[in-house]
């Protein structure tokens, strides 16, 4: 009964984090950093600096008006929203996010879900996503989510299966599904040092499954108006933008644990044992996670999109090849007795 | 299993949290609704015909080459914990198992041109 106790609570700390933080602050950090990067001065009047401007958005979304569209076809459509938010509240739960340490005699785990097949669970949670979007883009009846919804699946589904190729090759070298093992396993080199291929897949790969430029056809506002969520307004929509932010940091996280070491400083530096230690190991993730952040928005205002058959093209013809070859060569490296 | 609970929470939190959320807009909000505003928005132009479109078939093609690479994959899964501390015999026969079934259907698909989705223009999707 107490470790479901502790689960709850550890469970209840990140998603106030995640929903109550790390939300508002990216869409701050997104909107000033794309100022930032085409030289403008982007919202600067609603408290110092702009910062109150999300909520500034999300009371003025709240007093719009909802509008259902009469011939949609209304529990798909309401159920959308709901189905976007479902991968960003579970799959932060099975990745670490700082050191194991005692606690008044207590082993405590700072993993909501410490499960010997977390990144299978993680594969299983992501996926989830897709229904989300079929619901959109077949229940709003409107001809711009349509579309938007068919890129949006075909997309994910090819993406997701060079993600799992390349967190196939981290299992390989690691030899367990429990993310703690795959970080213990960094200690002597981080796996973005071992499997750089892997890496590139991973990180292209990241961008593609949460629907960020150069990968947003989905949503590309120049030709679908604004793809599967065309027809939703007011809060229905900030809920879709919460889901991809919260996925957002999710993926972040969960880069920096398979690839960055997660709370190592440098290869082999884990922070000092107890609750000092702990909260160091901790802000460290959160110093990769930051990092992982800022690129997705960096790239966003940097790169252009993507043409629809180029992306395919990318994620079946280079990506996909580009995954199995590196498994194949982090199978044998550690057959062999080098990795 | 006990320990999963959180992950049942968290999709039970989905709904209630995103219910919750749009019952106070829809509180909020002021509502006029009127014919117009409830149609399909088609950039301000008065709706041609129905929004529900037969699917092209690329999509479905799509479909087919996930489900194959991803049954594929899964197979592969239980395989990948056993390599560091297998022998000489897992080791082939899973490497056999990678260029068989993985590169090679792969590569049928490849020159069969299932990933030729949307070739130059729209007509010739095979």
């Amino acid at each position: 009964m107490n470790e479901i106790l502790e689960a709850l609570v550890k469970y209840a700390a990140i998603l106030a984090f995640m929903l109550g933080v790390v939300a508002p602050v990216m869409v701050w950090v997104e909107r000033r950093g794309m100022a930032l990067i085409q030289d403008r001065r982007g919202p600067n009047r609603v408290g110092p600096f702009g910062l109150l401007q999300p909520l500034a958005d999300a009371f003025k979304f709240i007093f719009k008006e909802e509008i259902i569209p009469a011939q949609a076809d209304k529990v798909l459509y309401l159920a959308a929203p709901a189905l976007a938010l479902v991968p960003a509240l579970t799959t932060f739960t099975v990745v670490p996010f700082g050191p194991t340490f005692n606690y008044a005699g207590k082993e405590i785990k700072l993993v909501v879900i410490d499960s010997d097949i977390g990144a299978l669970m993680f594969l299983a949670l992501a996926g989830l996503g897709v229904y989300s979007l079929i619901c959109a883009g077949y229940g709003s009846y409107n001809k711009y989510s349509l579309l938007g919804s068919l890129r949006a699946s075909a997309q994910l589904i090819s993406y997701e299966l060079s993600m799992g190729f390349a967190i196939l090759a981290i299992l390989v070298s690691t030899a367990s599904f429990n993310l703690l093992d795959v970080i213990d396993y960094q200690n002597s080199m981080w796996n973005i040092v071992y499997q750089p291929l892997g890496f590139l897949v991973f990180l292209v790969t990241a961008f593609a499954e949460t629907n960020r430029v150069p990968f947003d056809l989905p949503e590309s506002e120049s030709e679908l108006v604004a793809g599967f969520n065309t027809e939703y307004g007011a809060m229905k929509f900030a809920l879709f933008f919460m889901g991809e932010y919260v996925n957002m940091t999710t993926l972040s996280l969960l880069l920096a644990v398979l690839y960055l070491g997660g709370w190592q400083l440098y290869p082999g530096w884990t922070p000092p044992e107890g609750i000092v230690g702990a909260i160091i190991g901790v802000l460290i993730t959160l110093a990769k996670v930051i990092f992982m952040m800022w690129l997705f928005v960096w790239v966003r205002f940097t790169l252009p999109r993507f043409r629809y058959d180029q992306l395919m093209k990318l994620g079946w013809k280079v990506l996909l090849p580009l995954s199995i070859t590196n498994l194949v060569i982090v199978t044998i490296l550690v057959n062999k007795g080098i990795l | 299993m006990v320990e999963y609970l959180p992950i049942i929470i968290g999709v039970g939190l989905a709904f209630i949290v995103a219910g919750i959320i749009m019952l106070i807009s829809w509180l909020m909000g002021p509502k006029r609704p009127y014919r117009t505003k409830l149609t399909p928005y088609e950039s301000g132009m008065p709706i041609l015909d129905a929004s529900r479109k037969r699917i092209p078939v690329a999509f479905f093609l799509i479909a087919l080459d996930f489900v194959v690479f991803d049954v594929e994959s899964a197979f592969l899964f239980p395989w990948a914990l056993t390599v560091r501390n297998s022998g000489t015999t897992e080791f082939i026969s899973g490497i056999t198992f990678i260029v068989v079934a993985v590169v090679v259907g792969y590569l049928y698909v490849y020159l069969k041109g299932g990933f030729d989705i949307y070739k130059g223009n729209s007509e010739n999707v095979k």
